[in-house]
């Protein structure tokens, strides 16, 4: 098999144990995003130098007879643009931070750094990940490789889009209510938001902090799980790190691979499901259920009636915290600077600026949630979401008192058209219906491909649930799925994604 | 501006109307670091030197709370005998402004740290006045803007602005007082007295450097008149830039005599914020603002709630310094002072030196009798604070000790401590340096006491006839010969016993 259809493991095996260098396979990727990018669009910055000169550090150890700095050593990635890394340009996909450098590097970054990860670039996203369709970018749409007029989802496109088009084959995304688990779901790829407070938020650039949550992008169940321990842990430079032992999250992708699920327990959640699914996306759902039966789970219906009220609680919470977390954007100390010729004072330069860099649908929450603060207003609006906040987690704790993981669709639909729902931001919303939840309630989410839709011959994304701190409950079961999938499909769904060369 | 006409005479307004105070002070604790990073928290430097990606709210950056500041917060809350919060939170304070790096501060709303206090305020005629405190509350400092060009120092109408935001997440502490009632004629005093107060407060707890001239406590003061007796609240001004304890109480009094003058004449008080003129001793309007501000609080998502543990809280407690007002009543007692000496310890600032002093041997009458008196001269004329001469407590007691050894006398000692204060090294140094030694040897002494004697033969022969009091030409003629470096009375005795 060729180094870029490679998963991540069988890559640093073949590093590690000096059959192929890491610069070769840095190289080759390198290649791919030189051959296939302009059609896909998922990088906003390639680091050439930076990533071969990484891959170069890699091969050294290798040679010397060092031990490599982790089982992940030598294998690119892609960085999606909202996590700072010095030495590249960070722009969140808005104008109002072009060219800007961060001083610094996320603590993603340096734990990718330090375990020898080779960062190939900066992947497309929303602008400042407000979006499901990566349409929200000032830099251009990314395309979905499974038909380039579709969208790869959202935020997260670029990362979910770049695995896909086999760019690369990690990637790290950062979801606030569903940005890393619904590119997975439609571009056919694996995508976990590990449990709130388990990745540090440290150089995540906020939109909203008490939902944010960076996490492992990849092709399969196992490749996710290394990535998982690469960047998880306790950070002293995040208030809302939680200081507790990483979930062995590996080691339960490895058991899960053996295909016994005997004695777990699978909650189907009953909300997610009727007028709106796509009836492929239900059909596949009901199939991926299926298979978990047969490999000895026993499923139950479990209902959570706060999670109707998710949706409309998640679009006042988060842009309330945007509003305030998008402030600093203000041109006196970085970024984009318009009108300083002289006649404007600084509350007008700091206007102008924000009136050219942000987006349509960043000025939309930003007003949002302007209002939803607002004073008279605070009680009825924020004070109520931040109450079903409770009222979730408490569905989410009952759930999780008879169950050990619950399922749904991941997201309602497959990929649709680019240009679709852009003039329609409730149906936009609509795709984070299912993976909003776990934002609220903090808990640990993803999202593994179920197969392609009957309806349109599309991928679609099965989301599997778990309680915060237990996420190696949701890798057994996923990597379980993974296996049986496989084998009932004849082969890995990815490997049927259209070849792109040549565009 | 306003002028002399458009004020009440100040007995009028006390006739006629009752004030209303209330306090804010805002203290920037001097603890190493920033409030959200590990920034240097210290007062001046080179601008935008002391500053990292969370204090300029880098994209990304995240804070951390300091402990220290928390710690500080509980102790400032127990001293003032507030109650300490089980749990509450840091909240966001969201306005736009160029210092502010991240366009909201990081504050505390509806859960402050600490709340419901008092702190008893000393007057001058020695009435203890009770003043309630609502809250203490922790937040963070903003960066400072120096408004180039414009006519004011103003942004408004300024060319350009410099920013600095090494004093941006500076730890700050605000104390809030309740309404304060009851004040009358006595308003700019209990103003004065409760800021005055508050600062020895903080000083014994060594939690800031309470420099109002530096701007390390600030205090914005509250005023309202209501017609006499008639219990309505007025509408109130918020009076800021108040950088010194008489500017507290001129404030006050000058925003009575204005604000009365208004009332009486049928006026409305407009609520707004005033800024005091430190020169002309009143206040102006600040720039109207068109809309209420809205702040949006609400909590801080990148912080976790804090919950001091009662035992923290009361080993916290234990930490607490005797308080000013207590040890003042003790120190009086114990160095027997009236109430007019303890009141020239207290303005001169020179407890603590004076204790010091006396710590390190000397008495309280030869400590006091250097600081309050010689020393405060210099402090005036070097025109600095009497704590900030560059002359120790312990410098001080040996210099008292040399006195009463006799190796110096009182105007010798004078000399050795203006060379100490001149940087001359220590009080032996500069005895040794400028020759200021007592001359003591009988030798050198008999000599001058002769050629004294000789000089004026008809005093010799009155103090031979038994005169003894007009040994004191001799002894002033010896001490002019000696330059002062004699010891007077040792002069005195030989004198005598050269004639007899």
């Amino acid at each position: 098999m060729s180094l870029i259809r490679s998963t991540a493991a069988e890559l640093a095996a073949k590093i590690h144990g000096g059959e192929v260098s890491a610069v070769e396979v840095a190289q080759a990727h390198l290649d791919r995003i030189s051959s296939v990018d302009k059609g896909v669009n998922a990088f906003l910055h390639v680091d050439t130098d930076g990533a071969l000169a990484a891959a170069k550090k890699v091969d050294d150890d290798v040679a010397a007879g060092r031990p490599v700095a982790s089982p992940l050593a030598g294998v690119p990635l892609a960085l999606k643009d909202v996590l700072v890394a010095e030495g590249m340009p960070t722009t969140c996909g808005s104008k109002i931070l072009e060219g800007w450098h961060s001083p610094y590097d996320s603590t993603v970054t340096r734990r990718l750094r330090e375990a020898g990860v080779v960062i190939l670039g900066k992947t497309n996203m929303d602008e400042f990940a407000m979006g499901s369709s990566t349409e929200n970018s000032a830099y251009g749409p990314t395309h979905n490789p499974w038909d380039l007029d579709r969208i790869p989802g959202g935020s997260g496109g670029g990362s979910s889009a770049a695995l896909a088009a086999f760019e690369a084959p990690l990637a790290i995304g950062t979801d606030t209510g569903g940005s890393i688990r619904q590119p997975g779901s439609v571009t056919g790829t694996v995508g976990v938001k590990p449990t709130y407070g388990s990745v540090s938020r440290y150089g995540l650039v906020a939109f909203s902090s008490s939902l944010d949550q960076a996490g492992p992008c990849a092709r399969t169940v196992l490749d996710a799980a290394l990535l998982h321990e690469v960047i998880a842990g306790y950070d002293n430079m995040d208030s809302t790190s939680i200081d507790a032992p990483v979930p062995p999250v590996v080691a339960a992708a490895r058991e899960g691979a053996s295909g016994d699920l005997s004695g777990v327990r699978v909650g189907v959640v009953s909300q997610f499901s009727g007028e709106g699914y796509q009836p492929g996306v239900l059909a596949s759902f009901e199939a991926a259920v299926e298979q978990l039966r047969q490999l000895g789970a026993e499923v139950v219906q479990v209902s959570c009636p706060s999670f109707d009220y998710a949706m409309p609680a998640y679009y006042l919470i988060a842009p309330s915290e945007a509003s305030s977390n998008l402030a600093r954007f203000d041109a006196m100390r970085y970024g984009l600077r318009v009108g300083d010729d002289g006649t404007h004072g600084a509350e007008e330069v700091m206007a102008l600026t924000r009136d050219a860099g942000f987006g349509a649908e960043v000025k939309r929450r930003i007003m949002i949630g302007t209002y939803a603060l607002s004073s008279g207003y605070y009680d009825a609006y924020y004070g109520s979401a931040q109450k079903v906040r409770t009222l979730i987690a408490r569905d989410f704790d009952a759930a999780f008192a008879t169950v050990d993981v619950l399922v749904s669709p991941t997201t309602p639909t497959t990929a649709f058209k680019i240009g679709e729902r852009v003039d329609d931001p409730m149906a936009m919303y609509k795709a984070d219906l299912c993976t909003i939840p776990s934002n609220l309630a903090g808990n640990a989410a993803m999202s593994v491909p179920s197969g392609l839709s009957a309806d349109d011959g599309l991928p679609v994304g099965l989301q599997i649930m778990a309680p915060a701190l237990q996420d190696h409950r949701m890798y057994r079961v996923a990597a379980a799925y993974e296996v049986a999938r496989d084998a009932a499909q004849g082969g890995p769904l990815i490997q049927r994604v259209p070849q792109l060369e040549g565009i | 501006m306003t002028s002399v006409a458009d004020l009440m005479d100040y007995d009028e307004v006390v006739a006629r109307f009752d004030p209303m105070l209330g306090l804010e002070v805002h203290v920037e604790l001097h603890t190493k670091t920033k409030m959200f990073c590990g920034c240097a928290n210290e007062f001046g430097g080179e601008p935008n030197t002391h500053v990292c990606p969370v204090c300029l709210a880098a994209p990304g950056a995240l804070p951390v709370v300091n402990g220290v500041a928390v710690e500080s917060a509980i102790r400032i809350g127990l001293a003032l005998n507030c109650e300490i919060a089980e749990w509450c939170r840091f909240a966001r304070k969201n306005y736009f402004y160029p210092d502010m790096p991240k366009n909201f501060q990081t504050s505390q709303y509806d859960e402050p740290i600490a709340f419901n206090g008092y702190l008893d305020v000393t007057l001058d005629d020695g009435e203890i006045f009770r003043v309630e405190i609502e809250r203490a509350h922790m937040e963070e400092d903003t960066g400072k803007s120096l408004h180039v060009g414009g006519a004011t120092g103003r942004i408004h109408g300024a060319d350009h602005s410099l920013l600095d935001y090494n004093r941006a997440g500076v730890p700050l502490i605000e104390i809030v007082t309740k309404m304060i009632p009851g004040t009358a004629e006595r308003a700019p005093e209990v103003a004065r007295a409760y800021v005055s107060a508050l600062r020895d407060l903080l000083k014994a707890l060594d939690v800031s450097d309470v420099r109002m001239d530096q701007g390390s406590l600030r205090c914005d003061a509250n005023v309202s008149l209501s017609p006499k007796d008639s219990g309505v609240l007025g509408t109130r001004t918020e009076t800021k830039n108040v950088n010194s304890l008489r500017s507290v109480e001129r404030a006050v009094r000058f925003e009575m005599t204005r604000q009365a003058a208004i009332l009486a004449e049928g006026g409305e008080i407009v609520q707004e914020t005033r800024h005091f003129e430190e020169a002309s001793g009143t206040t102006r309007a600040g720039r109207r603002k068109e809309t209420a501000e809205d702040y949006r609080y609400f909590p801080e998502p990148d912080l976790v709630p804090i919950a001091p543990s009662r035992e923290w809280v009361e080993e916290l407690r234990l930490t607490l310094p005797e308080m000013p007002a207590e040890r003042r009543k003790r120190i009086k007692a114990e160095w027997s002072l009236t109430d007019a000496e303890l009141r020239d310890l207290v303005n001169a600032d020179a407890i603590d030196l004076v204790a010091a002093t006396v710590e390190a041997g000397a008495t309280s009458v030869e400590a006091r009798s250097w600081w309050v008196s010689y020393l405060m001269q210099q402090a005036n004329t070097r025109g600095v604070e009497l704590g900030a001469l560059p002359i120790t407590p312990a410098q001080v007691a040996k210099v008292v000790a040399l006195v009463n050894e006799g190796a110096l006398t009182n105007k010798l000692a004078r000399e050795v401590v203006i060379g100490v204060l001149d940087g001359e090294g220590e009080p032996e140094q500069v005895v040794e340096a400028r020759g200021l030694k007592v001359v003591s040897d009988d030798g050198a002494l008999e000599k001058a006491v002769d050629e004294a004697l000789a000089a004026q033969p008809d005093v010799a022969d009155k103090i031979r006839d038994g005169k003894v009091a007009a040994a004191g030409a001799i002894v002033g003629a010896v001490m002019k010969a000696t330059k002062g470096q004699a010891d007077a009375k040792r002069v005195r005795e030989l004198v005598i016993a050269r004639c007899s």
